[in-house]
Formats: C-alpha cells, structure tokens, sequence
C-alpha cells in the first residue's frame, strides 16, 4: 500500500506513471485530497525548489517533477473542487507589453504552481489594459509582471498604474526580470520584486502578507 | 547543402583578423584582410520608443554616434564598424528606424570628413514575426515592415545587413528548458534551416539590387539562450555546447543563400561557420560583459575579424559615455591583437593559442569553440547529405570532443554533467535514420498550435 510519502518521492523523482498509479491508491484508500496537497506534493516541491536553489539539479530535472505533480493535480483538483477547497492563492502572470522574453516568467509561472498557487499565464507582449480585464475577471490575489528590456520597464510602470486607476488596490504585484531592482519596484508602487525564480515564491507570500 | 568541403581546413590558419574571403568596405576598411576592426553596439536606456519620445531617442543615437567615433578617431583606430541593432518598434514601424539610420549615416561621414576615419553601419532589424503567436513567418504586417527597414536601410547606404532570426523558436525555448535533443534537432535543422531559406533569399535579393553586403546571421535565439541559462545553471553547459554545435547548421544557410560576412556578433558558432565558409565573422567575448556573461571571454577573439561588445545603454559611466568607453576598449583589446599578427604569423598563433587556451579548459562550451574543435565540427557538418544529418553529426562531434578533453583532463567536467554526455548520445542513437522519418515522428510529438507548418513547408499533421 503506498503512502504520502511515496508520493512525494515519486514527485521528486518526476516519476509521472508512478504517481498516476499512486494518486488513486491513496484516495481509495480514504486519504483527503487536501492532505495529499499539503502533506506530499507541495512540500515535495519545495524540495525540488530548494535543490534548484542551491544549484543541486537543472531546470529540465525540476520541470520533471513539476509534470509530476501536474499529474497528480489532474487526478485531484476535481475532488478538491468538489469539496469546496480552493488554492490558497490565485496568482495572473505575464510578460508586459512590447516584450516577448518569457524563459524566466515561465520559471516563475512553475515555482508559483509548485507551491500549490492557481496561475493563470498571460503570456507574452500583455497589454495594461489585457492585465487590468483579467484582474477583473480572475480576481487574483496577486499579479506577476515581468520585462526583460529597459525599453520595456515604462510599460511596466505604464501597468501598474492601470491596475492602480482601475481600483484594483488590493491585488498585490510582484515584478521580475534582468533590468529590473527593489528600487524601481518602489518607484513604480509595485509591492514587491523577486530577482530570480526561485525566490519568487518567498516574495509573493511576503508581498501577500503586507 | 552548398558546402562540402571547408574553406579552412587547418587550424592553424583559423586565426583572427585574417578570412580567405575578405570583405572590402566603401571607406576601404577590409575586413578579413589582416586586421582586426571594433564592431560598437549599443542601445537605449530605460525610455519608451513612441512618436512623442523620437526626439530623445534621436538625441541619444546622436550623441552616441558623434562622441564614439570621436574617440575612436583620438585613438587612431584603423576602422570601425557600427551596428544599429534596432528596437521593436523601430523595425515594426520603419519610419522610426529610418530615423536614427541616417542619424548614424550621418554621424559616420560627419567624422570621415573631420577627421579622416573610416566606417561603416551593419543595420540589423528585429525579427518581429513572433509578436504574433503562432506567428505568421511569411507575410502580414511584421513581415513586410521588416523588409521593408532592410531595403531603406540599403538605400540610404548602410553597407551590411544583418539580423538575429527567430525562424524555428517556436519549439525551441521549452526544448532548452526541457533538456529535449530531439525538438532541438527540429526546431534548428528542419524549421530553422527552412525558415532561413526563405528569409535570406529576400535579404540577398535586398543587398545585391542596392549594391550592399548580405552580412549574415545568428542563432543568439537559440544557442545564446542556452548559454545564458547554462551560464545560471539553468542547464547543463554540455547540453548548451552540444546546442551550439548545432546551430551552425542553421546559421549556415544564410551563407548558402548568398550572405557574405562578416557574421554577427552574438554567433559564438561563428568560428565553425569562418572554416566552412572563409567569410569574415564578428565574435564577442569579454568585452561584451556589459550585455551578458559568457563562458569564453578570450577565446572568442581567437578567430574574431570584427570585435564586438553587443551591446551597451547610453548610460553615463565615470570615463564618458558607456558607447564612447566601450569603444576604447575594443579599440585597445584589437590594437593588442594586430600588434601581435604584425609581428608574424607565429606571434599571431601564439597570442591567439594563449586567447584559447586561457579559456577552454574551464567550460565545454569554450572547448568545443577553440579552432581545433571547430574545424572538427565543421568537417562533421560539411561531410553530411542534409541539414538533419548535419545537425546530429555536429551535436555528436561535440561530444565526442568533450568525452575526449574531458577524458585527457584538459577539460574539468562534473559528475552531473558528465552524466548529461550519455543522455544526449543516447537521444542520438534513438533518432530515425533519416530526415524524412524524424519530421514524420515529430510532427505527432511537437505541440502544433505553436507554429504555422505551411510557414515551414511543412505538413499540416
Ligand atoms: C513576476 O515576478 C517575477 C519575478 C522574477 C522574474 C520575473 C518575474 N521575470 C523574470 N524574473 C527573474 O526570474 C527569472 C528566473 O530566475 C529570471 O528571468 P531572466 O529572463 O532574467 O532569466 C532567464 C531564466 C534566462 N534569461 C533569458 O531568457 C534572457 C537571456 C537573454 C540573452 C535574451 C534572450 C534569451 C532572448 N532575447 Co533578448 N535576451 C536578453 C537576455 C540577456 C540577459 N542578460 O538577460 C536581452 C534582455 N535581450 C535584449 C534584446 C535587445 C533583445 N532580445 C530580443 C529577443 C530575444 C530572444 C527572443 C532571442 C530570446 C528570448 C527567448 C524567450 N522566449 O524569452 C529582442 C527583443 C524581443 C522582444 N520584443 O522582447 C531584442 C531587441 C534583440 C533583437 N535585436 O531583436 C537585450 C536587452 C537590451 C535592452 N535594451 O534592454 C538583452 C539584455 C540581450 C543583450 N545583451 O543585448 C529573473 O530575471
């Protein structure tokens, strides 16, 4: 019989076929969604985000265990749906408008689902008004903003006053990318910056606790 | 293909400054010819590229133009090349970029006049097919603003035409990301190499109607991203290296089409495409840090003709203008390197072995540039029937070089490196033994609403 704890090794080893058989055995089994969630496959993410963090396995080794757990998400997000239990954060994400470089906001994109958040990917070149639409929509906690050209930083700044005028003040925004600093993140009202991928999703919490 | 034999097939005459077919500028630089030239890049700062700001982005090229070439003339620098590597909206608005092409065409023979130096602009638009997703690759509207700034450009009197096409990266960013050697393969030596066909075609036919060079491409979409993210620890380096090898036989197909040199800058698989085609090419190493890091600083000026910083914002630093300091330093990194080929050709080899060597031990994607392993890489490309079997001969050279280094202790390689060699040779010998199979296998595999097949004369399923 397998246990939580097989199935966090089967994430972190992104052993996709032995989570699909897993996954089932466990809710057969009587085991809650929620703790399947919370007790195996987030933790074992953060597993996997810590070693990448340290330079421990490649990005292509992690994307493994992120399809794993994509996996087991496909198998449990309907009970979880069915019994009411939300992601705990909803997050939009994209990269802003006249830019097309999405490696690292896909990055971001990974850990945020990593850490059990429900992200929506607006993609690439997205325009204030497109982020201040999907805001009203989605009504996400948090927003991800991300440019990678200094020719782009003004559309950056462009959004967030958009989302601002648009009254959405109580989404938080985070900001990434190679030009962009804690300073500008001030600057420009974000409500928090992240420098890479894998603290990206300490800072979303940080942004989202302020 | 058109090569089948290299143009250099000795690697002691893959050297700096010196190409089999040289290139000769209006203001008499040759390029190619023995000498080394700086190649400036530069770029804006943090601004906003509309209507209502052209004025201030005109005053920077201006500025950029007019204070760099000053300083290159009060160096005495035998020439210079300058390469307006356009933003976005210049290119999907060409009125824009045309602006600033004549600004720097200007600038250019404001200072031949004053103070005698010579120079020349390489115009290299943006491929900005991709703003569509999938993006449309053979016409509508980016298409033919592209186009369009090429054949100004050429009017107006820009000698080179260059750009960093995207044909094929559709696929490729989540193959790198992903570590998949197969859509790596498909993305560079059937889409890309499709892509270029058609792309450099109309670049030639541009160049040759206004009497101007056709100066070639890059993969930096491609190998420069996996260099980037090896550079972080994103991926492997030896996976970013075998990634390399591969996009020169991408590269190559401008070269096949017609360009001429020099190639650009950010093409680390230059050095491959100098052997098989004897063309001038631009490199860009240490004194491009500015732009991005790279494992090869020295190495790359091994076999430079241009030496290039890629690009820098018009920023003030405390010796000038960044444009302006780093035109010093190119200008005093190619002094060194024409000093030591005006001493002979055994101080021209012995400072370009001290260029190499002083890198190719510390990264497999130096080691499988220095001159030995890239005419290697190249007799592997050119000995091949197609683009296909170009593409896995190359990527196999690679690691069959840096087994060999590795093995030799000339190359310091890590456990989990090391391991990524047997998984890639092992997604060699897994592949189809030809082309025709392999785009049959990955047209089931490959995600088809990312790219238009038809753009690629491909099949639709
Ligand atoms: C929401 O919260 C967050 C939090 C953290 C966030 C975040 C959001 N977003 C990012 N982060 C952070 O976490 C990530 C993971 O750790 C990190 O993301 P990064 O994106 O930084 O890191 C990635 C994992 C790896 N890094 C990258 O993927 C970027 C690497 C470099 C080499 C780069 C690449 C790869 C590309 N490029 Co571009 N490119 C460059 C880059 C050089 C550099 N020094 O960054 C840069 C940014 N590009 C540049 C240029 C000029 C251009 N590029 C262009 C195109 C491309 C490619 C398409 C070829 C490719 C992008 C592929 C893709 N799908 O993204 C063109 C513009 C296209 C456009 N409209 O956007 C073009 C204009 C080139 C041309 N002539 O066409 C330069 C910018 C210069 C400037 N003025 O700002 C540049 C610095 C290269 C250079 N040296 O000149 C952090 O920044």
């Amino acid at each position: 019989m397998s246990t939580l704890e097989d199935l966090k090794t089967a994430v972190i080893s992104g052993k996709r076929k032995d989570v699909k058989t897993i996954v089932p055995e466990l809710l057969e089994a009587g085991e809650d969604p929620v703790n399947l969630l919370e007790e195996a496959l987030i933790p074992a993410m953060g597993i996997v985000g810590e070693r990448f963090k340290n330079n421990d396995i490649f990005v292509p080794e992690m994307l493994v265990s992120a399809r794993a757990m994509k996996e087991a998400m496909k198998i449990i997000e309907p009970k979880l749906l069915e019994a009411g239990v939300k992601p705990k954060y909803k997050a939009l994400i994209g990269t802003v408008e006249g830019d097309l470089h999405d490696i690292g906001k896909n990055l971001v994109a990974t850990m945020w689902k990593g850490a059990g958040f429900d992200v929506i990917d607006l993609g690439v070149n997205v325009t204030p008004d497109k982020f201040v639409e999907s805001i009203a929509e989605h009504q996400p906690d948090i927003v991800g903003l991300s440019a990678l050209l200094t020719t782009t930083m003004p559309a950056m700044r462009e959004t967030v006053t958009a989302i601002r005028e648009a009254g959405h003040a109580s989404v938080k925004i985070l900001i990434g990318g190679a030009p962009i600093t804690q300073t500008y993140a001030n600057e420009i009202g974000a409500d928090g910056y992240s420098r890479d991928a894998a603290s990206a999703v300490e800072a979303a919490k940080e942004a989202l606790a302020s | 293909m058109k090569y089948t034999s290299l143009a250099i097939s000795d690697p002691e005459q893959l050297v700096y400054g010196t190409a089999p077919n040289p290139i000769t500028t209006r203001h008499g630089i040759v390029i190619g010819g023995g000498t080394v030239y700086p190649e400036l890049n530069f770029t804006l700062p943090d601004l906003d590229i509309k209507k209502s700001t052209m004025p201030e982005v005109a005053r920077h090229y201006r500025q950029i133009v007019q204070e760099s070439l000053e300083r290159a003339a009060e160096l005495e620098t035998p020439g210079v090349m300058l390469e307006f590597e356009t933003l976005p909206p210049m290119t999907e608005f060409p009125e824009m970029g045309m602006e600033i092409v004549n600004i720097l065409l200007e600038g250019i023979e404001e200072a031949h006049h004053k103070t005698g130096l010579k120079a020349a602009l390489r115009v290299t638009p943006n491929d900005n097919r991709e703003f569509i997703r999938p993006p449309l690759m053979r016409s509508g509207h980016y298409w033919e603003a592209m186009l369009s700034l090429f054949e100004q450009s050429a009017e107006a009197g820009a000698e080179f035409l260059s750009i960093e096409s995207v044909g094929g990266k559709e696929l490729h960013d989540d193959a790198l990301v992903n570590g998949d050697l197969r859509t790596v393969l498909f993305s560079l030596c059937i889409m890309g190499v499709r892509d270029m066909r058609f792309l450099w075609d109309h670049i030639v036919a541009i160049a040759r109607k206004h009497g101007v060079y056709a100066a070639g491409d890059t993969a930096c979409g491609f190998g420069n991203t996996a260099m980037v993210l090896a550079e972080r620890r994103m991926i492997p380096r030896v996976f970013a290296s075998v990634v390399r090898a591969i996009t020169a036989v991408r590269s190559l197909v401008a070269y096949e089409c017609g360009a001429v040199g020099p190639g650009k800058d950010c093409g680390y698989e230059n050095p491959i495409l100098k052997a098989i085609t004897g063309f001038p090419m631009s490199m860009e190493g240490k004194t491009a840090a500015c732009a991005h890091l790279s494992p090869m600083g020295n190495l790359a000026a091994a076999t430079a003709d241009l030496w290039s910083n890629e690009s820098v914002q018009n920023i003030k630093l405390l010796g000038g203008m960044a444009p302006t300091c780093y035109m010093e330093q190119l200008t005093y990194d190619c002094r060194l390197m024409n000093t030591a080929s005006a001493d002979g050709h055994e101080a021209h080899l012995h400072l370009r072995d001290w260029l190499v060597k002083s890198d190719a031990g510390y990264d497999p994607q130096a080691m499988i540039l220095t001159p030995e392993s890239s005419v290697q890489i190249a007799q592997a490309i050119v000995s091949a029937e197609d683009y296909y079997q170009a593409g896995i001969a190359a990527g196999r050279q690679a690691i069959a070089i840096l087994r060999e280094t590795s093995e030799a202790g000339c190359l310091k390689l890590n456990e989990r490196e090391a391991g990524w060699l047997d998984r890639m040779e092992s997604d060699f010998d897994d592949l189809p033994d030809t082309e025709e199979e392999f785009i049959e296998e990955m047209m089931d595999e490959v995600e088809l609403d990312k790219f238009t097949p038809a753009d690629y004369d491909l099949p639709s399923a």
